[in-house]
């Protein structure tokens, strides 16, 4: 059983679609007590980080617990920029903290425009999990303004007018900054992949 | 570096894909999801679901059809037609779009931009800008093109970027269906291009010339003349990022 956390942000139907298309159907718990029967927890997420703060409280609590226990997180997109600590957009709003570091907007550089809104190209410079078996320089679906910091956890990089951590993979907790469910063939076997470690 | 998108925008009328010349004189050309499946295995970047008589009708986009279209699509869907109030979008995002286009009622209301990029966040808002050239600037028109409205092509589609929008789809009226190419004096303002591809060197340009980030076009690739792959492969060829 892998948990869809409905926060009011998320393209819910696109991820879930995603996730049945690789054979999981995943379900959406009402309340956070609801989470302790999950073998995985997906964060889904489009728009402001300040959305995140519907989490706050007893859903980060239990998020952090399960993912204490050894149960897989996945962030996908805004997903992600939760995992860390917080983000620029809404300075007052923490994140998990699962990871150390802050998201910050993209810079405006060489005509490059904002928001990051395309098909960009992911440099993936060691093995993970995650991304098992999607090559270098796969093409994904990228629609974001801010981005999270490259550090140890980071999986995949990505570039646009900086260079940002497009997937992170620590022990447990996943999280991607494109979105996979959008992603053709790459996206769908990331969330292979996630069901697999799900399953154990 | 960010790919040069193609997107498939599937014109839809009671169910059916439909293709017209100047805005005018509809064909039918299939069935919305067996086309959207199609490109989706040739390799379109994105497809959009218009309905391109709901607003003259008065009612909401078809959500059966979005659901259709959805089911068949791992890639981006934007669906436009008819969208004028945050309930309309949930309902068309909650059938399986990614994005809303809005183009009227943004007219009518621009707050409503504004509105919908609080609750979905800006990538999920295009606005869809209808264009003519007359007496020398373009002027904006809407209601599927029926209707002219005082404002400047240029200058609406900046405005909808600050109110909220993160994209704007700009389509010239005149060029539309004509197959003589994009307008890229139009288009070198917004994000993605429409109205007019009939050749390979039409996308070159419109992504050289043009500078668009994206190129939407609908008959040249529901007739099959051009498959996705050949046109990747051709802008490829001239040195223009594509998704492979």
């Amino acid at each position: 059983m892998i948990a869809l956390i409905d926060y009011g942000a998320g393209n819910l139907t696109s991820v879930r679609k995603g996730f049945a298309a690789v054979g999981a159907e995943l379900y959406t718990p009402a309340t956070p007590r609801d989470l302790e029967k999950s073998h995985g927890i997906v964060v889904p997420g489009v728009g402001n980080f300040a959305a995140t703060s519907a989490l706050k409280g007893s859903w980060t609590e239990t998020i952090r617990a399960a993912v204490g226990r050894g149960v897989p997180l996945l962030g996908i997109c805004l997903g992600l920029q939760w995992l860390f600590e917080g983000s620029d957009e809404a300075p007052d709003v923490a994140g998990l903290g699962a990871i150390k570091g802050t998201c910050s907007r993209l810079p405006q550089n060489d005509g490059l425009k904002v928001p990051h809104v395309g098909w960009n190209s992911l440099h993936v410079p060691r093995p993970s999990r995650l991304l098992d078996g999607v090559p270098e320089s796969a093409q994904v679906y990228f629609t974001h303004s801010y981005a999270a910091p490259v550090t140890t956890e980071t999986a995949a990089t990505c570039e646009h007018g900086a260079i940002f951590a497009a997937a992170i993979e620590s022990t447990n907790i996943f999280g991607v900054q494109f979105h996979p469910e959008k992603s053709s063939d790459p996206g769908l076997r990331i969330l292979r992949n996630f069901v697999q470690v799900a399953r154990g | 570096m960010l790919s040069k998108r193609l997107i498939a925008c599937l014109d839809v009328r009671n169910g059916c894909v439909v293709k017209g010349v100047n805005f005018e004189g509809l064909r039918n050309a299939g069935d919305p999801a067996a086309l959207a499946k199609r490109y989706n295995q040739e390799g379109i970047d994105e497809v959009v679901v218009l309905d391109v008589t709901a607003t003259l009708e008065g009612r909401r986009a078809f959500e059966a059809t979005i659901r259709a279209v959805s089911s068949e699509l791992f890639i981006p869907l934007a669906v436009g037609g008819g969208i004028r109030t945050e309930a309309d979008a949930a309902a068309a995002i909650d059938a399986g779009a990614d994005k809303v286009g809005v183009n009227s009622a943004a007219l009518a209301d621009p707050t409503l931009l504004t509105r919908l990029s609080a609750r979905y966040g800006s990538q999920a808002v295009v606005v869809a800008i209808d264009a003519k050239r007359v007496d020398g600037r373009f002027q904006v028109f809407s209601r599927s093109g029926s209707t002219p409205t005082p404002r400047d092509a240029v200058e609406w589609a900046i405005e909808a970027e600050k109110r909220g929008a993160g994209e704007v789809l700009l389509t010239s009226i005149d060029r539309d269906g004509t197959r003589a190419g994009f307008d890229c004096e139009l288009t070198s303002a917004v994000s993605i291009a429409s109205g007019g591809a009939g050749t390979f060197d039409h996308f070159s340009e419109v992504f050289q010339v043009g500078r668009a980030d994206a190129a939407l076009a609908a008959s040249v690739f529901h007739f099959s003349e051009h498959a996705v792959a050949e046109l990747k492969q051709h802008l490829r060829q001239g040195g223009i990022p594509v998704r492979c």
